[in-house]
């Protein structure tokens, strides 16, 4: 059942009040749009435009490489289901300062909406239990967002946060599209926040 | 007797050389899918206090995992079997896109002395799809080219933002007797 009352333009500043507490890594498509919306397409962000199954292994590198700073994989349905087999490999690793978020709305968004597994059998937090998580929320519900933003700023075991997205177009932001660039000014960022600290 | 008998007897293992030429180069983060031809070194990386061993379900997770290490100032690397080059597919954009620095130690199956039919597809094909991708592949043949391939791969890698494939061909190897 994909019933919910989430609006993805406005739930991530709700998840992430202060977001420059993460370093978060973003997959492609509307969930980058949504990230870039969030952080005014800022440093801390290092949003995806392809490379589709990748988020939730560079967030994996990012919080093992960075054990001190908490990081966010913020990503898509599809982009997540293209390679499950990550939530294994990260549920196995247990890292202490990882969370994903997944913008949920059952629909392929950015190639014309077409529906998804999502919106059908297949069941993000059931999958991940079973990849070995066991921190693991879905959010439908206004009256739940405290709950969910707080399950998501926790320090433990790796933790996945489903937010069931109502079929909206993601946030109308326009980010820095190169990746090299987006390389550099992250880890850039990254490293003088290092010397600072 | 033999060149290369002396040599091997006279000097450490090549996974013990290799792994001391990524550990001086920095390399901490060490992505994998196991295979007889990278486990011994695989067990040095698990037996140093500071390296770290991330087992994966499959290749392409590797690279992304690399590209991650690198987005936070650390350097990683992605240990695999030639099989699993194609399995990396559309991640390894990230080379070339982000000019992220993928290294890849890749031991060949499907090349030389192999007995397994199912390896030589990706075997044949593993460097052409790394050259496709826009990854530099550094050869090892012969035993004594191993140390300066390495410090090749990793002067591509992380001094010049390349993708890199330290490539560790069967001959070098040795193949595997079913």
């Amino acid at each position: 059942m994909h019933a919910t009352e989430i609006d993805r333009r406005e739930i991530l500043r709700e998840i992430f009040p202060d977001h420059k507490r993460f370093l978060i890594v973003s997959g492609l498509a509307g969930a980058a749009r949504d990230c870039a919306a969030l952080t005014g397409d800022g440093d801390n962000l290092f949003a995806l435009g392809g490379a589709m199954g990748a988020a939730a292994m560079i967030g994996l590198g990012m919080a093992l490489a960075s054990p001190s700073r908490e990081v966010a994989v913020v990503t898509g349905d599809g982009e997540l289901l293209m390679n499950l087999g990550a939530l294994v490999t990260i549920a196995t690793v247990q890292p202490e300062n990882l969370a994903i978020v997944c913008l949920d709305n059952g629909r392929h968004g950015e190639t014309g909406n077409q529906p998804g597994h999502t919106s059908g059998r297949a069941d993000l937090e059931a999958i991940a239990r079973g990849a070995g998580f066991t921190e693991t929320l879905t959010l439908r519900d206004h009256k739940s967002i405290k709950t969910a933003a707080d399950f998501v700023g926790r320090r433990g075991a790796p933790r996945l946060l489903v937010v069931k997205v109502l079929d909206t177009p993601p946030s109308p932001y326009k980010r820095l599209m190169d990746p090299a660039a987006c390389r550099i000014r992250f880890r850039t960022a990254f490293l003088a926040s290092k010397r600072v600290a | 007797m033999q060149q290369s008998m002396v040599d091997g007897m006279a000097r450490e293992s090549w996974p013990q050389e290799l792994f001391d030429i990524f550990l001086q180069a920095g390399i901490r983060y060490f992505a994998y899918v196991p295979d007889a031809g990278n486990a011994e070194f695989m067990t040095h990386v698990q037996s140093h206090p500071d390296c770290h061993a991330v087992l994966l379900t499959t290749e392409e997770e590797g690279v992304a995992f690399c590209a991650g290490v690198d987005l936070v100032g650390q350097r990683g690397a992605l240990v695999l079997q030639s099989s699993g080059v194609g399995n990396c597919g559309n991640i390894l954009s990230l080379a070339r896109a982000a000019r992220s620095p993928i290294l890849m130690v890749v031991t060949m199956r499907g090349e030389y002395g192999e007995l397994n039919p199912w390896q030589y597809p990706a075997g044949q094909s593993a460097v052409a799809m790394l050259d496709a991708m826009g990854l530099i592949s550094f050869r090892v043949a012969e035993r004594d080219e191993l140390r300066k391939a390495a410090a090749a791969a990793i002067a591509a890698a992380f001094m010049s933002g390349q993708g890199a494939a330290l490539v560790l061909s069967q001959q070098f190897l040795g193949a595997k007797t079913l």
